[in-house]
Order: C-alpha cells, then sequence, then structure tokens
C-alpha cells in the first residue's frame, strides 16, 4: 500500500454513514448504511444507469448535502460544514472528472488546467514545479498534450479532452481524485490508454482514486471494487 | 478579479450575441443622451435668444405674447408706445441704452422691423454675442433695408438688390408698398435666432413707407400722394422697446415704474424669465420624448437580460465545471451579474461616445438649421445619472439569469454528464 502524508491508514478518505437523500420527499434515491473508502487506494465503483451514481458523488464532493446520516471526506464531516467551505474543500482538495464536457470552453487548455490552482492558494502551493505555468507543461508533457496548451478547447479531439480533464483534476495533488463515468464517450482502446494515464498519475500524486463506470470489465485497472447497488437500499428496495 | 477575466472571455467567446446585446443598449443610450443634449441645447439657445436685455416694454397686455412679438416676431403686439413715452425712458437715468422697435409690415412671409442703430450695438444673444454683418453694412437712409441671414440665404437676395415690402404681416398681401422699393445694404451674420428670419430699416423708413396714409389707410385711388419731404417725417409711435439698466439692481424699480407708468398703460418684462415661463410649456413635448427613450433603454436592456438567460441553457454543464473546480455558488452568481455589468458599461460608454462624436460631426447642421447651440453641451450630470443608471438596470436585470443559474446548479448538482 502506498504512502501518503496527507492520510494515515486510520482516517478513512471517504467515510459514510446511515446516509439517506432525497431530491422530493418520500421519494428516496439513496439510502447507503457504512461506505468506506481508505486513503491512497484506487476504488472501482460499479454502478449501472439509476443507481444513484452523480448523486452519491455529488455528496462526496460536498454539492449536495444529505437529509440524514454522516459523509466525512478527508476527515472532515461535511454536514458541519458551511456551503462556501464545502466549495473550498472541493475545490482545494478534490479533482474530479466528468464523462464528458469537463473544461471551460471559453478558457485555453492551459488556463483549464490551471484554474483550481488558481482560484485556490493552498492548491497552488502544492505544485512540484516552480511555478504553475510550468507544473502545467510538466503535467501536459506526461499526458502527451504539451502541444495543445494554448490552443482552444473547442480544437481538441474527445480524447484530448478527457486528457486535459485528467490534467485538471490532479494538478496541485489533490488528496483525492473522483471520476464519473470519464470513459463512456471513448473508444474501446483509447479507453485503456485512460485508464493507465489516469491510475499512472493518480499514484505520482498520491491521491485516493473513486472510480466511478456501468462497465465492469475496467474494474482490472482498480485495487478495490465495489458495487453501488448493493450497498443502496433504495435500489435493493426497487427491485424486491 | 478571477471572475471579471472569467466573465470577460466568457462573454468574448460569445463575441456575436455580445457585440448584438452591447449595440443595442449602446443605441438606446445614444438615444437616451442625445435627446437630453439637444433638449439642454434647445433649452440654452432658446434662453439665449435673447441676453443683457433686462426689460422688454409694450403697451399694456400680457407678458407671453409682449415677448413673442418682440422677440420672435409671432402675433402682434396690441397697441402702440408714443415717442414721447419711449423718448422719456431712453433718457430716464438708470437706462443704459434703449432699442425701439416698430413693426407692421412684412417681406414674402419675413416680417420687417423697424428700429435704429442701437439694435446692432446693444442687441445680444446667447450671453455675450452681438450682431455682426456677414455683408455690407446697416441700413442708415430712409430706403436702405438689412436682411436677416436666413432671409437672405432663402430669398437668395444679395446686396443692391431692390424689394418692395407688404403691408401687414401675411404672405400675400394685397396692400403692397409697391410705390416705395427698398435697396438692401446688408447682410446680418447668421445667429440662430429669430434675427435670421426678418429684414431691418429704420423707423424713420417706416414712417417714409407709410407717409400720406390717413389712419392706418393708404390714399383712395386717384387721391394724389403727397411729395414725401423727409424733412417733415417724424417718428410718432413705436410698437415696443428692448432696454438695458445701467445697473441691474435697478431692473425690478423701474419695471414697477414702467408698469404704474401714468402718462401711458405699459407692461415692462424681464425676458429672462418670461423665457423661463415659455420653455416650462415647451417642455412637454421634450418629457414625452425623454419617455420614449426611456422606453428604448428598457427595451435594450431587456434584450441583455434575453441574451444571458438563453445562454444558460448551454451554460449548464460549464457552471457544473466551475462548481467542480470550487467556484462558489454566491461566485457563479456574480459572475453572471459581472457580465451583465460589463455589457452593460460597454454600452454606456459606446453609446455616450456615439452621442459626443454624433454631435461633434453634427454641430454646424445643428447649429444653422435648427438653431441649437451644440457647441455649449458638456457631460451633464444627468448624462453621468442615466450612465449610472443603465449600469445599475443590467445588474438588476442580471440578476434573473443569475438567480436561473443559481437554481439550476441546484438542481444539477454535478449531474453535467448526460
Amino acid at each position: 500500500m502506498s504512502y501518503s502524508p496527507m492520510s494515515n491508514n486510520v482516517m478513512p478518505a471517504i467515510l459514510l454513514k446511515d446516509v439517506s437523500f432525497y431530491y422530493r420527499q418520500g421519494e428516496p434515491v439513496l439510502k447507503i448504511d457504512s461506505l468506506e473508502i481508505s486513503s491512497g487506494r484506487s476504488v472501482f465503483l460499479h454502478g449501472p444507469s439509476g443507481s444513484g451514481k452523480t448523486t452519491l458523488l455529488s455528496l462526496i464532493s460536498g454539492v449536495l448535502v444529505p437529509q440524514g446520516g454522516e459523509v466525512r471526506v478527508l476527515g472532515q464531516d461535511l454536514r458541519k460544514l458551511s456551503a462556501s467551505a464545502r466549495d473550498t474543500m472541493r475545490g482545494r482538495d478534490i479533482g474530479y472528472i466528468f464523462q464528458s464536457f469537463n473544461l471551460i470552453p471559453y478558457l485555453s487548455v492551459g488556463e483549464n488546467i490551471m484554474l483550481s490552482c488558481m482560484l485556490h492558494e493552498e492548491r497552488g502551493r502544492r505544485i512540484r514545479a516552480a511555478t504553475l505555468s510550468e507544473e502545467a507543461h510538466r503535467i501536459a508533457d506526461r499526458l502527451g498534450i504539451r502541444s495543445k496548451l494554448n490552443t482552444s478547447v473547442r480544437q481538441l479531439s474527445m480524447g484530448q479532452q478527457q486528457r486535459v480533464a485528467i490534467a485538471r483534476a490532479i494538478i496541485g495533488s489533490p488528496p483525492l481524485v473522483i471520476a464519473d463515468e470519464p470513459t463512456s464517450s471513448l473508444d474501446h482502446e483509447r479507453r485503456d490508454d485512460f485508464l493507465s494515464l489516469l491510475t499512472e498519475m493518480v499514484a505520482e500524486t498520491q491521491s485516493t482514486l473513486l472510480f466511478v463506470s456501468h462497465d465492469l470489465t475496467l474494474v482490472r485497472h482498480f485495487q478495490e471494487s465495489l458495487s453501488l447497488p448493493s450497498i443502496n437500499r433504495c435500489v435493493q428496495e426497487e427491485k424486491a | 478579479m478571477m471572475l471579471i477575466l472569467l466573465a470577460w472571455k466568457s462573454l468574448r467567446s460569445r463575441a456575436l450575441t455580445t457585440t448584438l446585446t452591447i449595440f443595442s443598449i449602446a443605441l438606446s443610450v445614444t438615444l437616451l443622451t442625445g435627446v437630453d443634449r439637444l433638449r439642454y441645447a434647445a433649452q440654452e439657445g432658446f434662453a439665449g435668444t435673447l441676453s443683457h436685455t433686462d426689460l422688454i416694454v409694450g403697451a399694456r397686455g400680457g407678458d407671453l405674447p409682449l415677448l413673442l412679438s418682440t422677440v420672435f416676431h409671432l402675433g402682434n403686439a396690441s397697441n402702440e408706445i408714443s415717442s414721447d413715452t419711449y423718448q422719456y425712458f431712453a433718457h430716464h437715468p438708470a437706462v443704459a441704452w434703449t432699442i425701439p422697435i416698430s413693426m407692421g409690415d412684412s417681406h414674402r412671409g419675413y416680417r420687417v422691423v423697424a428700429t435704429d442703430e442701437n439694435f446692432y450695438r446693444y442687441y445680444q444673444y446667447r450671453s455675450n454675442h452681438h450682431l455682426g454683418f456677414a455683408q455690407g453694412r446697416e441700413p442708415s437712409s430712409l430706403f436702405e433695408i438689412a436682411l436677416g441671414a436666413q432671409v437672405a440665404s432663402s430669398l437668395n437676395y444679395h446686396l443692391g438688390q431692390q424689394i418692395t415690402l407688404a403691408h401687414g404681416i401675411e404672405e400675400h398681401s394685397i396692400l403692397n408698398h409697391t410705390n416705395v422699393p427698398f435697396t438692401v445694404v446688408g447682410i446680418l451674420a447668421p445667429t440662430a435666432t429669430p434675427v435670421d428670419r426678418a429684414l431691418y430699416m429704420t423707423l424713420l423708413g417706416d414712417e417714409a413707407m407709410h407717409y400720406g396714409w390717413e389712419d392706418g389707410t393708404p390714399p383712395a385711388i386717384g387721391e394724389s400722394l403727397p411729395k414725401l419731404d423727409p424733412r417733415k417725417l417724424k417718428v410718432t409711435a413705436i410698437t415696443s422697446f428692448l432696454l438695458g439698466t445701467k445697473s441691474r439692481i435697478s431692473t425690478l424699480s423701474l419695471q414697477r415704474e414702467i408698469n404704474s407708468y401714468k402718462p401711458e398703460p405699459l407692461t415692462a418684462i424681464i425676458p429672462a424669465f418670461t423665457l423661463q415661463e415659455l420653455w416650462s410649456i415647451l417642455d412637454y413635448a421634450d418629457q414625452g420624448l425623454s419617455i420614449v427613450s426611456i422606453a428604448v433603454l428598457v427595451t435594450g436592456l431587456l434584450s441583455m437580460l434575453i441574451a444571458l438567460y438563453t445562454s444558460l441553457n448551454e451554460r449548464r454543464k460549464e457552471i457544473a465545471v466551475l462548481r467542480v473546480v470550487g467556484l462558489r455558488m454566491r461566485q457563479i452568481i456574480l459572475l453572471i451579474l459581472t457580465e451583465a455589468m460589463l455589457i452593460a458599461i460597454a454600452g454606456t460608454v459606446f453609446g455616450i461616445a456615439a452621442t459626443y462624436i454624433l454631435l461633434f460631426l453634427m454641430r454646424n447642421i445643428i447649429e444653422s438649421r435648427l438653431g441649437l447651440p451644440i457647441s455649449l453641451v458638456g457631460l451633464s450630470v444627468r448624462v453621468e445619472i442615466y450612465a449610472l443608471a443603465t449600469v445599475l438596470g443590467a445588474v438588476i436585470l442580471g440578476g434573473v439569469p443569475a438567480w436561473r443559474a443559481y437554481r439550476n446548479s441546484l438542481a444539477d448538482g454535478l449531474n453535467s454528464g448526460s
């Protein structure tokens, strides 16, 4: 197991207890008795569509707050943080990759990569290179998109866009990286390329990786695997 | 700072919509400030029709009719003033100068004003402009006449030309003074005041023209006209006179003295006051225009609201990304408001600049055609208030799409993928 200075083996990166969440009263979409993800692990969370994946990830990243239960992320009880404190924590400590459309269309590739470090000083201090733009160059180099740094996001292929998304997620070594179906817009060959790049980069920054997909064939890239339908009691109740 | 940069880049990426929106706001602001500046110029020009004249004196009657007939050549004076009365006040110790005015004849619809050399010496408009001659000189003998600038240009008259005058002020008078032709000896420089629209002759010329008339009617047909003897000509009455005091403090007491002058019923008005009174009547039209331009401004701002609002649907994913990199809700709202503000500021700046550039380029045409002294017009408090109101209005209206973005983001969470 890798060692991370940001965490210890006692404190899990993510801990959910008796969490329930609904958008409309009486229609719960998520009921999780317990979910624990240890620091520094790369975890595959399998969830078919409709199993509450995105809702769960919104809860973990502090965009949504559960009506009941406890959500602890990187040692912090999110329900006890103010909305702006959760926003700050998300920008500072979490890297997030969407299924598609990860980039701000009116910013250049380089600006997209640097954005979270520009918004959060503390994240900017965790970079490895001397300056932010050198760091962006270094990461872009590793991901093979260095020549694209100054181009417009609109000129990138989908595969290139998802690499920029990796760069944006891992810059400033956030302790937690979350990926929500990032490969579903890629073809098979690129899927594997993307996954090896992602796991490689995350290993370098020693971040915890939570990867969510409906595609079970990807599970071999990860250290652990979980099934959302089996922990979300709402899904079980529906089946019953 | 970061937000302004983001807002700027976001607007730039939607260049066409942004440009059109800015253009529509700029157009509204141009209209609003243009109307305001023209109104201001009109007021200035109006108030400046006559200046440094402390009193206008005529026969007993209303204030406005006296002002209208004497200064604007509109309507008729109710009665005449005897020459004795005029002489009495002309030599009054408090009076510095007087300009006698006698009206009653016209030439092709333009009034003929009989006056004396004081008119060319003391008549002032727009604070300190004196009358001047573009060509020729002031009329000095009986059958000489000077033309206002507009009379000369629209009738295409030149020096040395012989013209005849009509009795009365109708354009097609049945009584013409064909037996007494006048020679054009001077053409006044343009003033952009009613002075341009009249002809000027001497008081004695007026008498000479009506020589042999009895009680305002010409000699009957067959009745022989007595031979004109200039030595017998004498000014017996004038229509009104302008007056300047030696010290402005004495204006009010002099006005009282004239109004209660026993030998003849007179009315003395302070032209600045009466001009102001007249302006307040004309002001209604301007207020209507201002309301229309404010409506246009609201339309411009609404077009901004629509542009920002419709862009929000395609920006849902973008906002989810901004949330993920740690932008707070408040900052998302601020981002939309900043965009609205940038659009409004750009629109306002372009709009005001366009107004002043247009006014600057067209000032000669406006001054000569409309008689509005544009050169006097500067940036006013009112324009600054309009500018502020536009930006403020934009920010307030920007609250609608900002609030929408906030609601969207709450509902979407991080659901940006599909």
